[in-house]
């Protein structure tokens, strides 16, 4: 967008504010950019900007922390040329069936071409959250080096770097106040990187190095945190044992999150009582996370720290039901939920029984399905049982065997209030098992029921009806995934036409072709981005489509072996920055 | 790497493969109830069984795979089917998916036709009109690398492109009779890649840490050996001992003693095996005891135990771990083992 900015010196406190910019609007720049600044909400900043040109001005200066949930929708000189004040960036790359394997290596979301224009522009740049990024050891090192009041980095689902990268930034990173590494696909060297921290450093708040697997110096550790008096977030990794974590919480008794290390120890009377202690002694305890490898000895320990604990994530923890049941009678004001299937619908049955603030429950696979049999996991009879006892419950993420259409109804009568509804039958286009029916009217009483529902994941056996559903009634739906499911192109179609504030459409192996890709086709310019893989569009419907609406960028990936008429992965955004200038050579841009 | 068998819906196949198959099904895990289902089932229920009839076909030959004859036992390592996408569902019959084919799979494809291959397809029981249509999955490539065989010639050739798959092909366990219940669903496994949702990262935990859990619960009793973790307090790290290696307890006990004497205060080794002969299960109380250590264990309800105190069956069936307790520690106990440590001391 242009801007014609009346005053080209924007600085409200500058002697030199226009005349002309006084007259246009009724109280000065300065005071609208100061009621700017309160707004936090992106929703809320967008619709400012709206509203004319001055607001739209006293916005972009206004403005500090910017998330772009598709780093190819726009280019760092088009972010950087509109806000020049930002000091906090959110970046999300890939597209989430990456996540999954769909997305081949290499395929893109490099953030150093960002960090080479924030480096220059953004110069008191504070705080990077990458998601699906690529990154490198080098893009890490020019960060810790370019960026002198950098504070937080958080890297989660991010591919590319060692624990040399971290390293840098523990070595140059001053100001570091968090560092929170999840769930990447590091190349862990080794835990040097702790120990690079200087002597007596202290800003730290957050660190979570949870998921590395080499081992930190302890004393090291030890000392960060002794000296980092404002430490609230401390997640260790597997190889501290039950002792140091001990000594650590009696270093940091106001920890607000803490997440164990290897719970293996065996521990003597005297040690477990320790451990209790230090733990009950944790008064600001919120949260907890870890748990691996735990044993039933252990979890008493934690009993005393429960009391005030909102979220628990046990989803490393293959616990029992009734580990997980004796667990949370001390759990009173549990909000989230994270578990294992192996705790079965009885370990449900309890968090049904004694969790009644849940708002958040996510149960994940104990087991790879395709490894090992499934004996255990959990059906619709925990899940229902959960609804019963948690009114609240408006985020689910459920995989199970199992599922008929009458639990899911009944569910979402007890709980009428979900945003989030992730249902993962595992088996692909499994029908209701005591009707052998399609699973179709169990989403459909999904979406007519939770009216503010505005995430869905489908699975098992789905006709069309379901997509019929889900455009007629899913009015606030933002986010739907879709595997294994529908008849033919008219359920895509349905969802095109029927979603208004459909944002990201993500689909796999469905029977849609070209038909229902161009159906709607300007519909994909108010979305964020649309996935099709192993579906029926072939190359030149995706051609018609990129050429019908060439603010689009429409990509295929290729990969060997496929017919070439078929488009056997599409990925279809928005974007301001035009096509792609770094795609590999197996995505082809239309 | 197994060869794909023509797996019927409830995981039978012909006779002339049985012993194939067997095999197959009883080396992976869950062959306790499908071994027995493949030697009753076959021989009763052949005739009411399901099996995945090519389309157009009413009784298929017993010999025909999923790709029609001559594919056959040619497969490498996965079914490479090429359908995408057949969508039982009340709209459309499963015939109806495959244009004008018959007897055969729609390997040959017109140009611009959007009769669709390759991966993720999913085969469905020939019931499917109904509705009732259960998904038998198809074998995938693990990695990137899709589809097969998309080129007209439905030679395995094809493969080549496709990375082996670690798994066996058709691992169907279903635990479900015969498809005319409407019983639960069979655990049909199915290889698609990326499928469940689940990202790569907990995948990977979750295996290791099964692995390790799964020491530490029940001690790996696969292949004839029972380790159990052995620990001793106050020394720096665990041991593991096979319990299967020993027959009574005086060996369980020499060999612990040889392991652990280096952190014991002296005491055990001189102890030791001192001049009298036949070691039981007093002796081996006396012989810890002496160094004010106790040997414990747990076991299979969580309580902890005094070694010794049942026959060597019952201990090895119920011991999950080992450990060596200070005397002062073991009290509460046994009484008897309290008392002991009063009288060394």
């Amino acid at each position: 967008m242009n801007l014609k900015r009346k005053n080209p010196n924007p600085d409200p406190s500058s002697p030199d504010s226009d005349e002309s910019t006084q007259l246009s609007s009724p109280f000065p720049d300065e005071v609208l950019e100061r009621v700017l600044s309160l707004l936090n909400s992106r929703k809320d900043r967008n619709s400012v900007s709206l509203v004319c040109k001055d607001w739209y001005d006293a916005e972009r200066w206004s403005r500090t922390h910017v998330f772009i949930g598709n780093c190819y929708s726009v280019s760092p000189e088009i972010l950087t040329r509109r806000f020049p004040n930002i000091r906090s960036v959110t970046l999300k790359g890939k597209p989430r069936f990456s996540d999954f394997d769909l997305v081949p290596p290499k395929w893109g979301a490099c953030v150093h071409s960002w960090l080479l224009v924030f480096a220059t522009k953004y110069h008191f740049l504070e705080a990077l959250r990458l998601k699906r990024m690529t990154v490198s050891d080098e893009s890490l090192k020019f960060l810790a080096l370019s960026f002198p009041n950098f504070k937080a980095l958080s890297l989660l689902s991010c591919d590319g770097f060692s624990t040399d990268g971290l390293a840098s930034i523990t070595t140059h990173c001053k100001n570091l106040t968090e560092l929170d590494i999840q769930e990447n696909d590091i190349d862990d060297k080794s835990g040097k990187w702790l120990s690079c921290f200087p002597e007596n450093f202290m800003s730290l708040e957050v660190l979570n190095f949870a998921n590395l697997n080499s081992d930190v110096n302890f004393e090291a550790l030890e000392r960060l945190v002794s000296w980092c008096k404002s430490l609230k977030v401390l997640k260790v990794n597997e190889n501290i044992t039950l002792e140091q974590l001990q000594r650590l919480l009696v270093l940091a008794p106001h920890l607000r999150e803490v997440g164990t290390g290897s719970l293996l120890q065996e521990l003597t009377p005297r040690q477990h009582s320790e451990l209790k202690s230090a733990f009950s002694n944790c008064k600001n305890l919120n949260i907890l996370s870890g748990f691996t490898e735990v044993t039933s000895i252990f979890l008493p320990v934690l009993y005393p720290a429960c009391t005030n604990l909102t979220f628990l994530n046990l989803s490393y923890a293959v616990l029992q039901s009734d580990e997980l049941s004796n667990l949370l009678i001390h759990c009173p004001l549990l909000q989230r939920l994270w578990v294992l299937d192996s705790v079965e619908d009885e370990g449900l049955e309890a968090v049904g029984s004694n969790c009644p603030l849940l708002e958040e429950l996510r149960v994940f696979p104990a087991s790879d399905p395709h490894e090992d049999e499934i004996v255990h996991g959990v059906t619709e009879i925990g899940f229902l049982a959960v609804s019963y006892g948690c009114k609240k419950l408006h985020y689910v993420l459920y995989f199970c065997r199992r599922m008929t259409n009458a639990a899911v109804t009944t569910i979402v009568q007890n709980c009428p209030d979900f945003t989030h509804f992730r249902l993962c039958i595992m088996n692909p286009r499994q029908p209701d098992y005591q009707t052998g029916e399609p699973m179709d009217e169990a989403f459909g009483a999904v979406v007519k029921t939770c009216t503010k529902l505005r995430r869905l994941a489908v699975s098992g056996l789905l006709t069309d009806l379901t997509f019929e559903y889900i455009g007629k009634y899913a009015k606030n739906l933002e986010t739907l995934s879709v595997a294994f499911a529908g008849s033919s192109d008219w359920g895509m179609e349905c969802v095109l036409k029927g979603c208004p504030k459909l944002r990201k459409l993500e689909i796999r192996d469905c029977p849609f072709g070209n038909a229902a890709l161009l159906s709607s086709f300007r519909k994909y310019e108010s979305m964020r981005s649309l996935w099709m893989s192993g579906c029926k569009v072939t190359m030149n419907g995706c051609r018609l489509l990129a050429q019908e609406m060439p603010r689009l960028n429409v990509e295929v990936i290729k990969e060997c072996g496929n017919d070439d008429c078929q488009a056997d992965k599409l990925y279809v955004y928005r974007s301001v920055a035009g096509p792609r200038k770094d795609a590999p050579p197996f995505v082809l841009t239309l | 790497m197994s060869i794909p068998l023509e797996h019927d819906y409830i995981g039978l196949t012909e006779t002339s493969s049985m012993e194939r198959s067997s095999e197959k099904l009883s080396s992976s895990s869950s062959s306790t109830l499908s071994t027995e289902d493949v030697k009753s089932s076959a021989l009763n229920l052949k005739e009411t069984e399901l099996r995945l009839g090519l389309p157009g076909s009413e009784s298929p030959e017993r010999k025909v795979s999923l790709f029609g004859k001559d594919l056959e036992d040619k497969h490498n390592g996965y079914s490479l089917s090429p359908l995408k996408n057949l969508v039982s569902g009340a709209k459309r019959g499963f015939s109806d998916a495959i244009d004008g084919s018959s007897g055969k799979w729609a390997f040959s494809m017109s140009n611009g036709s959007d009769v669709d291959m390759g991966k993720g397809a999913v085969l469905f029981s020939p019931r499917a009109g109904n509705g009732s249509g259960k998904a038998l999955g198809v074998l995938e490539g693990k990695s990137n690398i899709q589809q097969s065989s998309v080129s007209a010639t439905p030679t395995l050739k094809e493969a080549g492109c496709v990375p082996q798959s670690p798994k066996p092909v058709q691992d169907k366990k279903p635990q479900v009779p015969a498809a005319n219940e409407h019983s639960s669903a069979p655990a049909a496994k199915t290889q698609v890649v990326g499928w469940p949702p689940i990202r790569s990262f907990r995948k990977n935990t979750m295996a290791s840490n099964l692995v390790k859990n799964s020491d530490e619960a029940d001690g790996k009793t696969g292949f004839g050996c029972l380790y159990v973790k052995v620990s001793m307090d106050g020394a720096p790290y665990l041991r593991k001992v096979d319990l299967k290696t020993y027959n009574n307890y005086a060996e369980l006990s020499a060999a612990l003693e040889k392991m652990f004497s280096c952190f014991t205060i002296g005491q055990c080794s001189s102890h030791g095996l001192r001049g009298q002969d036949g070691l039981n299960e007093s002796r081996l109380k006396d012989l810890l005891n002496g160094s004010e250590y106790v040997l414990t264990y747990e076991d299979k309800d969580g309580d902890w135990m005094l070694v010794g105190d049942v026959p060597w069956e019952m201990f090895t069936d119920s011991c999950r771990r080992l450990r060596i307790m200070k005397g002062s520690e073991a009290i509460g106990l046994a009484p008897r083992a309290v008392e002991k440590c009063k009288n060394r001391n």
